[in-house]
């Protein structure tokens, strides 16, 4: 059980460069865990991370299929990869990066609340009813750098299973993941998401950058 | 493939070869101009934005030394050819050729299959299917030479692309207020710091080609028409002053650059067309002189 944070192994008190903690976990993770996480702070994950995307979110929450596995405290990386077959029925990484959330925003509150999902892994963050669920729930919605996947591929050390194969690549994927990161706390469960704050700054200064094209 | 046998019969294979390894190349070789504008943005910006920055700068290394490609969208392909008429090609066999190499490099390099059918969803498996790779076929009158440009363009920056037909009494503050509410609106979703493409004039769908191209062009190449290169600069300070950042978390660096590309258009229209590239801004070309010899670029 992880949060190695807690009790020091990551050092959860080291400070980044932006001013925010650094922290190490190793997944699953707890709810005290993530509630401590603050908008700002940087994360390393160690373990278990599962890949889903649109396809395989459909198929849990439309058609409210299953899967003989349990996803409490689960990290759940919006991904589809590109794998080659290990010659024994598995397969290794080609490419492991991270897709656009906001598409699979829908599906926040069921991986959350129907599955106990604890962190969301994306990029371009979700909308202000995931943040009240994440809130709710006690979840937390981390960034990864979009378009970095070949550092991200180099961080995972084994794709340990993979189910639903006939949605490739859009399956349901079981990475073990060696020092994924950095992940930027992007939405936190106190209600506070770094999205919204750029938003809004971005609104505040659309009448400065008017200016600036003589508008 | 370095040289060609262009008077052998089989050219077409050949140009397979190229366009496979043009693809492989696009997707794991970023180009000088955006690895220098990486650098220099990762020299500017502080904080969270600068460690996202070095996160990028990472990523470029990590992928010239392992040849993984950069990010794990393989794109939806585009070609740029230009066909020099001295040059020995059969265009409709050229198209083939290069939708085959696509296909081709797919297998070799394991590349994810991004491309379905609209509807249906179907998926070939090869990163092909009825239009696509697109190819824009363009004859130079008088060349001697092939030119071959790829563009396995991203989705999460294709997804923010716009159009508005706007009105001529809209004038310039029309198409410049709606860039820089485009840049707005896509916000984080392009893996921002950007280049921002603007189509200006023609018809719709030429419009959102001269988009397309303008992100084409290297960042630090302004327009050569002085005053397009003056509002390309001042739509760049624009889209930069809206503190979107590099993926959109916030910081100075929202685009590398903006690219303004136009034609001439109608008396009652004056479209605008807004085509966004993520900070990969990945392409790759290769030419073929007259005797066959290859050359790579970007
Ligand atoms: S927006 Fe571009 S860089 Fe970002 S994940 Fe998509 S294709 Fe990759």
């Amino acid at each position: 059980m992880g949060t190695d944070a807690a009790n020091g192994a990551g050092d959860g008190t080291a400070t980044s460069e932006g001013g925010g903690r650094v922290l190490h976990a190793t997944t699953p993770l707890d709810e005290a865990f993530v509630r401590s996480l603050r908008c700002g702070d940087e994360v390393w994950l160690d373990g278990t991370v599962w890949g889903v995307r649109d396809a395989s979110l459909i198929r849990f929450f439309d058609e409210g299929k299953r899967v003989d596995a349990d996803f409490g405290g689960a990290v759940f990386l919006h991904t589809a990869p590109s794998v080659r077959p290990d010659g024994s029925g598995g397969y290794l990484p080609v490419s492991v990066g991270t897709t656009t959330s906001m598409r699979m925003d829908r599906f926040t509150r069921g991986c959350l609340d129907e599955l106990g999902v604890r962190a969301i892994v994306g990029k371009g963050g979700l909308s202000a009813e995931s943040l009240e669920h994440l809130r709710r729930s006690g979840g937390v919605y981390l960034a990864v750098t979009g378009g970095a996947a070949s550092v991200q591929t180099r961080q995972v050390a084994e794709i340990e299973d993979v189910l639903w194969e006939d949605l490739m690549p859009e399956c349901l994927w079981r990475f073990r993941m060696r020092g994924f990161g950095p992940l930027f706390v992007g939405m936190d469960s106190h209600g506070v998401s770094e999205y919204q704050r750029v938003r809004d700054t971005a609104q505040e200064r659309r009448a400065a950058a008017r200016r600036v094209l003589g508008l | 493939m370095k040289q060609l046998d262009v008077n052998g019969a089989d050219l077409y294979p050949q140009l397979r070869e190229v366009a496979a390894v043009l693809y492989k190349k696009a997707l794991t070789d970023l180009p000088p101009d955006v690895r220098r504008s990486v650098d220099e943005a990762r020299e500017r910006e502080e904080g969270l934005a600068g460690r996202r920055l070095e996160v990028m700068v990472k990523t470029i290394r990590t992928s010239d030394d392992t040849g993984i490609i950069v990010c794990q969208d393989t794109g939806i392909c585009v070609f740029f050819v230009r066909i020099g008429t001295g040059f020995p090609v059969n265009p409709a066999k050229l198209v083939t050729a290069l939708r085959e190499g696509i296909a081709l490099a797919s297998e070799r390099h394991a590349l994810r299959s991004s491309i379905v059918h609209p509807l249906t969803r179907e998926n070939r498996q090869d990163n092909t299917g009825p239009g696509v790779p697109e190819v824009h076929l363009d004859f130079v009158d008088g060349g001697e030479e092939l030119e071959i440009l790829l563009v396995p363009k991203g989705s999460g920056s294709e997804n923010m692309s716009f159009l508005r037909m706007l009105s001529p009494a809209d004038g310039t503050a029309g198409v410049k207020g709606y860039v820089l509410d485009c840049v707005i609106e896509a916000g984080p979703r392009p893996c921002p710091p950007t280049i921002v493409g603007v189509g200006l004039g023609g018809t719709a769908d030429q419009c959102a080609a001269l988009a397309k191209k303008a992100i084409l062009r290297p960042v630090g190449e302004p327009h050569p028409e002085p005053d397009i290169a003056d509002l390309e600069r001042q739509l760049l300070t624009a889209v930069n002053t809206t503190g979107i950042g590099p993926q959109g978390l916030g910081g100075a660096t929202t685009s590398f650059a903006v690219h303004v590309e136009y034609a001439w258009t109608h008396i009652s229209m004056n479209p605008v067309a807004v085509n966004i590239q993520c900070w990969r801004g990945e392409r790759a070309s290769a030419t073929v002189g007259p005797e066959g010899a290859v050359s790579y670029g970007y």
